[in-house]
């Protein structure tokens, strides 16, 4: 089985999921590049539970993507909440937790 | 075969009775009574149930070796350790019906005649959850498939006993019986857990009875690992079913109320110890090699305890005057039968006599608890407060005469045909010796009973003076009358029971034979023998010449040089001191054995407390002060005071450093993370390799 390639396509996936989420300053991209890092794992689970024959990396995969949207709901929800506060949803301005 | 699969039920009941009781039976209007009887009732239909069952369930093999096959069911695994698993299991066989039967009957006949007994007494719902808690540990017991879970009910019934005897423990006589009882008790279960876990280990890490049993036959187990194990098992026999020489504390029981007596310490927890042998067959045949002769072999162990007890227990009830004390001594020789029997190959015999015991001797404890309830205010001494009193109480008289012959084992009672069966086999089986100890003590069983019922209810009636030992209920002074129908009801029952239970294996009927008899006893080839009119014809003699002695002694007063031998020569009267001082056995244990090793230990311990602890104590004082200075000066007031500066300050430098990194920007948080996500890996990573490697 080709699983080295599947990690390969786990990993870019995941590297991209990454860049998205510390260097873009719209907040509902950063969201998206969760759903990349997430979805990155799922391939993984997917590809690791194929090569071993077994299925419970399908069935963690199929509970990831529930949990994921929900994540994202909440997620939509709070930057919904940012934007009618500040009119913005630039991440960089969101730093009320200074310490 | 739904009643046979289901016995764990037979215990599920009075279990949940014993928590109502103890939660509502205050509440309730019979305070907890009906809840116990209605528990009990229910057991004793299920066991009925599970009998006929029993009786009906088909057979493989043919005449001697013609046997049910047992159930064997595991309820729950309880723990397990490794490859080691301690399930909690039911056996079912025909051994376990049989004390099914006895023990629920009893305990429910009791239950009822203590709602007459116990009657405006302090503790009566106590009581109630007492016996059910008794009830439900015996059948755990009876049912158990492994000697673990058998040893749950085992310590259960002597919680109970320890209970219940000790049920008046306001009267510190009462208090010291019931430790005595638990204690005396306990030093033989400590030789017990040690043989479980020594047969546990020979049996290959199994608690399993059946497989054990097997395994010793079969010779799957070294023979000295086995009479190690056998010695060991047997030490909780002869605590718990009071063989000598821990057959002191039964007598003292007695301390406890009557039903309590019957129930407990007549009919079913001390043949828990016999039928622990029953049980164990296999273990103790193999060990002692019981189907040899004794003359090639060596002597049987069990045997010999059994054969000790008979006679030195029926010799100290001719000098007890307390009624339940003659018969409490008439049970430990009783018991000494039944352990004797099992010890010559008689297994049938052993527990049939346990089986007829029951009903009499538990007709005769609570007859002996009407006799008190109704004639005696409330004593149980024969020679002040009793005689004559057959007119009075006739039913009483009728029953406790019946269940007296019985014992004595005349001809057709029940009595008869267990204690033939059991001499019959002793002689066939080569254990002549063992025999004529057994009609030894035939013969003393039926002369002191001779003498208790006599004493009892014939002759004049020496009480009237009030003041009775157990004056808790208040009765008024009155004359003796017959008890209510809740006492009589369960006598009549029992008289019947100890008439017509000996039929079960008697003239050309073995029944009791055939229904009892487990794989354990067909892979021994333990023998059974028919009827034999000169053994019994024998044993009949005997004990119609013991109740004539016993009668014309007491009743003619024969033997005229005898009375008042006591008083004319010392040899007799340094005898009887000897029995009636028991052997000097309870001075040996309490003043000699617990005396010597307690007045060591007291000397021990005040020298300790003198010179190690009083020392310490001072050095502790004085050390203790010059502590107090050095604490106050050096290390309060520079190292803690510095340090709580310290802490504060570098809290505060701490902070002003971390509040930088605290940006409030979620997307450098999200650096942090990842970056400390990817030196996670690699190290992880790393150290796989260098494990790889």
């Amino acid at each position: 089985m080709l699983l080295n390639e599947f990690l390969f396509l786990g990993a870019l996936l995941f590297c991209t999921g990454v860049y998205g989420v510390l260097a873009r300053k719209n907040g509902v991209l950063v969201l998206m590049s969760v759903e990349l890092i997430l979805n990155a794992v799922n391939i993984n689970l997917i590809a690791f539970g194929a090569f071993r024959d077994t299925i419970a990396g399908q069935v963690f995969a199929l509970f990831v993507i529930a949990i994921a949207a929900a994540e994202v709901g909440v997620g939509l929800a709070i930057v919904l909440l940012i934007y009618r506060n500040r009119r913005s949803i630039d991440l960089t301005d969101v730093d009320l937790m200074k310490g | 075969m739904f009643f046979l699969d289901n016995a764990w039920l037979t215990w599920a009941l009075p279990a949940s009775a014993f928590v109502v009781i103890l939660f509502f039976g205050r509440r309730l209007p019979g305070k907890g009574a009906e809840i116990g009887i209605a528990a009990v009732g229910g057991s004793f239909v299920l066991s009925c149930a599970a009998a006929a069952q029993w009786i009906g369930r088909g057979t493989i093999g043919e005449g001697e070796e013609r046997v049910r096959g047992a159930v064997d069911h595991t309820l729950y695994t309880w723990f397990s350790n490794g490859q080691v698993k301690v399930p909690l299991g039911i056996h079912v066989d025909g051994l376990t019906v049989m004390m099914l039967l006895v023990v629920t009957l009893v305990s429910l006949l009791v239950q009822v005649y203590s709602t007459a007994y116990m009657h405006g007494d302090r503790r009566y719902t106590y009581f109630y959850a007492a016996l059910a808690l008794f009830t439900a540990s015996m059948l755990v017991l009876v049912t158990s498939s492994t000697t673990i879970f058998l040893l749950l009910g085992w310590e259960g019934v002597g919680l109970c006993s320890f209970m219940l005897i000790g049920h008046w423990w306001e009267e510190k006589d009462n208090s010291d019986a019931a430790l005595k009882a638990f204690f005396t008790t306990r030093l033989g279960d400590a030789g017990m857990l040690i043989g479980i876990i020594i047969l546990f280990f020979a049996n290959g890490q199994s608690f399993d009875i059946a497989r054990l049993n097997r395994a010793a036959l079969s010779g799957g187990i070294d023979h000295t690992v086995l009479v190690v194990g056998a010695v060991a098992l047997f030490m909780g026999v002869i605590g718990k079913s009071a063989q000598f020489p821990l057959h002191t504390w039964l007598p003292d029981a007695m301390a406890g109320p009557t039903p309590v007596s019957a129930l407990i310490h007549a009919a079913t927890m001390v043949v828990a110890g016999v039928y622990l042998v029953a049980r164990c067959y296999g273990v103790f045949w193999a060990a002692f090699r019981v189907g040899h002769h004794p003359a090639w072999h060596g002597i049987s162990y069990v045997a010999v305890i059994g054969a000790i007890t008979i006679v030195i227990a029926a010799a100290l009830a001719f000098v007890q005057d307390d009624i339940k004390k003659v018969l409490a001594y008439s049970t430990v020789s009783q018991l000494g039968y039944m352990v004797m029997a099992l010890g010559v190959g008689a297994w049938t015999g052993g527990i049939f006599h346990l089986f007829t015991h029951a009903f009499f001797k538990a007709c005769l404890f609570l007859g002996a608890g009407s006799v008190s309830h109704s004639g005696s205010h409330h004593s149980f001494d024969m020679k002040k407060d009793m005689g004559g009193l057959w007119r009075a109480m006739p039913i009483t008289h009728a029953t406790f005469v019946i269940a007296s012959l019985a014992l004595a084992g005349i001809f057709p009672l029940a009595g008869f045909w267990s204690k033939d069966d059991i001499l019959l086999t002793a002689g066939k089986n080569g254990y002549n010796a063992f025999m004529v100890v057994g009609l030894v003590g035939a013969f003393m069983t039926a002369a002191y009973m001779a003498r208790t019922v006599y004493l009892t209810f014939y002759g004049e009636h020496r009480g009237g003076h009030h003041g009775g030992q157990h004056s808790a209920a208040g009765h008024a002074v009155d004359a003796p009358h017959e008890s209510p129908l809740a006492i009589t009801v369960p006598l009549v029952v029992l008289a019947a029971f100890s008439v017509v239970a000996g039929w079960l294996n008697g003239f050309g009927v073995h029944w009791f034979a055939e229904w009892t008899r487990n794989e354990v006893v067909v892979q021994a080839h333990v023998p059974e023998y028919k009827f034999s009119a000169p053994t019994a014809a024998l044993s009949m003699a005997v004990a119609v010449a013991g109740i004539g002695v016993g009668l014309l002694y007491y009743l003619r007063h024969a033997f005229g040089p005898l009375h008042r031998a006591t008083e004319r020569s010392s040899l007799a009267r340094a005898g009887y001191r000897f029995l009636l001082n028991k052997y000097y056995l309870d001075v040996l244990y309490t003043d000699i054995i617990v005396g010597s090793i307690k007045g060591a230990i007291a000397r021990g311990a005040y020298w300790v407390n003198q010179r190690v602890i009083d020392g310490a104590v001072n050095a502790v004082g004085i050390g203790a002060r010059a502590l107090a200075r050095f604490t106050y000066e050096v290390v309060d007031q520079k190292v803690v005071d510095g340090l709580v500066n310290g802490t504060g300050a570098s809290a505060e430098g701490g902070g002003s450093v971390l509040r930088r990194l605290q940006t409030g920007r979620v997307q450098q948080y999200a650096a942090f993370l990842f970056g400390a996500g990817a030196i996670g890996a690699l190290a992880l990573v790393l150290y796989a390799n260098q494990g790889a490697r």
